[in-house]
């Protein structure tokens, strides 16, 4: 199997608190990797560093196999269209409509007529299940669960082989969570995407993930969802089978 | 090489080749082009040699065989089963009636010239008309805070006197100090032709301390502060912070609003204070230079040129501009909704008209003074 996004010897410090010390991440191509962990344990902070967005005081971060802080600034840039990224506030441009934000990578990278942008971008915004009239509308016009599915949209604006999200469903009722769980199911098969996910839903963990790393101790334990649900340690043991997760009957799922 | 197609008696045979993805479309798109499906009768496509067919591939293929069906082609058929990224696409795009080729809604119409008049008209008046409503506003929360020390805020008052008065020092000495030497160039100059080159002493002392001390000061206010409010409070609102506080019991005028305006007019008389002295001050030495008048002489000169209004005539001035930038600046601010565009258009609108009415009401003193014979 290769290994679509590698992280060895991860080490990530703001003054004296140390987020990450010796982190190892491997996602592998096909699979949907979770990662989880507590509020502040550095799930955002991996998330930026595998981006290129902060530069860890220790580690590599391969990227397909390449080593994106040793790469030049066109290979830089067509690194960057090989994966789509979705942020926890959807991040949308508010001064652009919605077909404009998922035009924006392709009008950077494709020299297209203008006529096939607006088709592609509008297939897009149809594969993620938004009605056509919605690429006239601004952000701040949308609802949270049509922001997620726009910010997706956009993410998948260049069909990219991998798709990094950071919290997709947080904010979603259960519902409108599941749709976009299936959702992504449907597209991670059907276009072969490798999908690595921030996510703190259970639900949506015992949906779409292969495999599940969680970060505790400021090093991630990752393994098969049934390798983790059974894991040991304290912490996984409260996040697999606290009351929380009973209640859910999310352990049974596994 | 992204294909390779084969005519046999109207017949067209395309093998997919390599990497049928995004960043390859402009050249599929050419090579597609030089094709010449317009003979055949029958299309064959071969997907199984592409290593890789995306969304935006598949799609690229399905609007060239959409294509070629209107130019004649009666069918098109798979070797093997067809792709299934292109069954994706039927099922994304089914009911879509002129494929996926839609224009994207909103294309507004042309208004008439009449009715463009008209929504000006309404737009100017329901802009006054909201000016009004926050000035009301101001003034109430202002009486309502009046009663009781704590709804002053002078935490956030004094923090505002610091950001718009102390930082702002260094900027309007250079520049009060500029003007002075421009004025006492300017008239040195002219008056050197009637030997009445005392006289630039009066012109000096009583144009800046009248209006250029005070008026300048107030541009770069507006230009530093007014601007900074707008923004401030402006992402705030797009932050919902500002509902946030509303939400909470907390009157966003009070807490946001009434401080910048009570900071500001604290600042604003005191910087025009400075740029007084520093105004004099480069005079005395422009005079020095220029004139070889003796700084002892400059001096008796101002004291017989100024009335004992001169001064008070520029800084009661002040903490009027001072309300009008600090109004501007957050009713421009409190505005913004929706986007950073509107939060940059919100902003610059701030401190154009901020300066606008800062001259405006400066030469409405002027008329008034004169009156009065301040």
């Amino acid at each position: 199997m290769r290994a679509m996004v590698e992280a060895t010897g991860i080490v990530n410090r703001f003054g004296t608190q140390v987020v990450h010390d010796g982190l190892d991440m491997v996602a592998y191509e096909g699979e949907v990797f979770g990662i989880v962990g507590g509020s502040g344990s550095g799930k955002s902070v991996l998330l930026r560093t595998i981006l290129g967005l902060r530069r860890p005081q220790a580690g590599v971060v391969k990227l397909e196999g390449r080593d994106i802080t040793h790469l030049s600034w066109d290979e830089l840039r067509a690194a960057k269209a090989g994966y789509g990224v979705t942020f926890q506030q959807g991040a949308l441009y508010s001064s652009l409509t919605v077909l404009q934000n998922v035009q924006l990578p392709m009008v950077e990278h494709l020299r297209l007529p203008a006529d096939a942008l607006d088709a592609l971008a509008m297939l897009k915004l149809r594969v993620v299940g938004l009605p056509a009239d919605s690429g006239a509308k601004f952000p701040s016009q949308l609802s949270g669960g049509m922001i997620k599915r726009a910010a997706l949209a956009r993410a998948l604006a260049l069909d990219p082989q991998l798709l990094l999200l950071d919290e997709p469903t947080a904010g979603l009722d259960p519902i409108s969570a599941a749709a976009f769980d299936e959702l992504l199911m449907t597209l991670q098969r059907q276009l072969a995407l490798t999908v690595v996910m921030i996510t703190h839903d259970l639900d949506t963990i015992f949906r779409t993930c292969n495999r599940v790393g969680v970060i505790v101790d400021r090093r991630m334990i990752s393994g098969s969802l049934a390798e983790i649900v059974d894991h040991p340690h304290p912490w996984i043991r409260e996040y697999f089978h606290g009351e929380r997760a009973l209640r859910f009957g999310a352990a049974d799922g596994a | 090489m992204h294909l390779s197609a084969e005519h046999q008696d109207g017949r067209l045979t395309l093998r997919l080749l390599g990497e049928w993805r995004a960043l390859e479309l402009p050249a599929i798109r050419q090579e597609l082009a030089a094709l010449q499906p317009g003979a055949a009768r029958e299309i064959l496509v071969d997907a199984g040699g592409a290593e890789r067919l995306d969304l935006s591939g598949a799609w690229l293929l399905r609007e060239f065989l959409a294509q070629a069906a209107r130019g004649g082609a009666r069918q098109v058929s798979f070797v093997g089963e067809p792709p299934p990224q292109l069954a994706l696409l039927e099922r994304t795009l089914r009911g879509d009636a002129a494929g996926a080729a839609d224009k994207p809604a909103g294309d507004e119409q042309e208004p008439s010239p009449v009715a463009a008049v008209g929504r000006t008209a309404v737009g100017q008046w329901r802009g006054v008309r909201d000016g009004l409503d926050f000035t009301g506003r101001v003034t109430m929360q202002l009486l309502r805070a009046g009663r009781s020390l704590r709804r002053l805020r002078l935490t956030s008052v004094t923090r505002h006197v610091y950001d718009t008065g102390i930082t702002a020092i260094p900027i309007v000495s250079l520049i009060a100090f500029l003007i002075s030497v421009i004025i006492a160039y300017m008239s040195a100059q002219q008056l050197r032709n009637f030997g009445a080159e005392v006289y630039v002493v009066d012109l000096v002392t009583i144009g800046v301390l009248r209006e250029l001390g005070v008026l300048l000061t107030a541009i770069i206010v507006a230009g530093r502060s007014g601007s900074a409010f707008a923004a401030e409070i402006g992402a705030m609102k797009l932050n919902e912070e500002v509902d946030a506080l509303t939400a909470t019991g907390v009157e966003p005028i009070e807490v946001l609003v009434l401080p910048r305006i009570l900071g500001l007019m604290i600042a604003l008389p005191l910087l025009t204070v400075i740029a007084d002295g520093v105004g004099l001050a480069g005079g005395a030495l422009l005079c020095k230079a220029l004139l070889d008048m003796p700084i002892v002489q400059y001096f008796a000169r101002v004291d017989a040129a100024i009335s004992s209004t001169t001064f008070w005539a520029g800084l009661v001035k002040a903490p009027v501009f001072a309300i009008l930038i600090a109004t501007a600046g957050t009713y421009r601010g409190l505005q913004v909704r929706g986007s950073s565009r509107e939060l940059g258009r919100l902003t610059t609108v701030a401190v154009v008209q901020a300066i606008f009415l800062v001259i405006l009401a400066d030469a409405l003193f002027a008329v008034l003074f004169m009156e009065i014979d301040f």
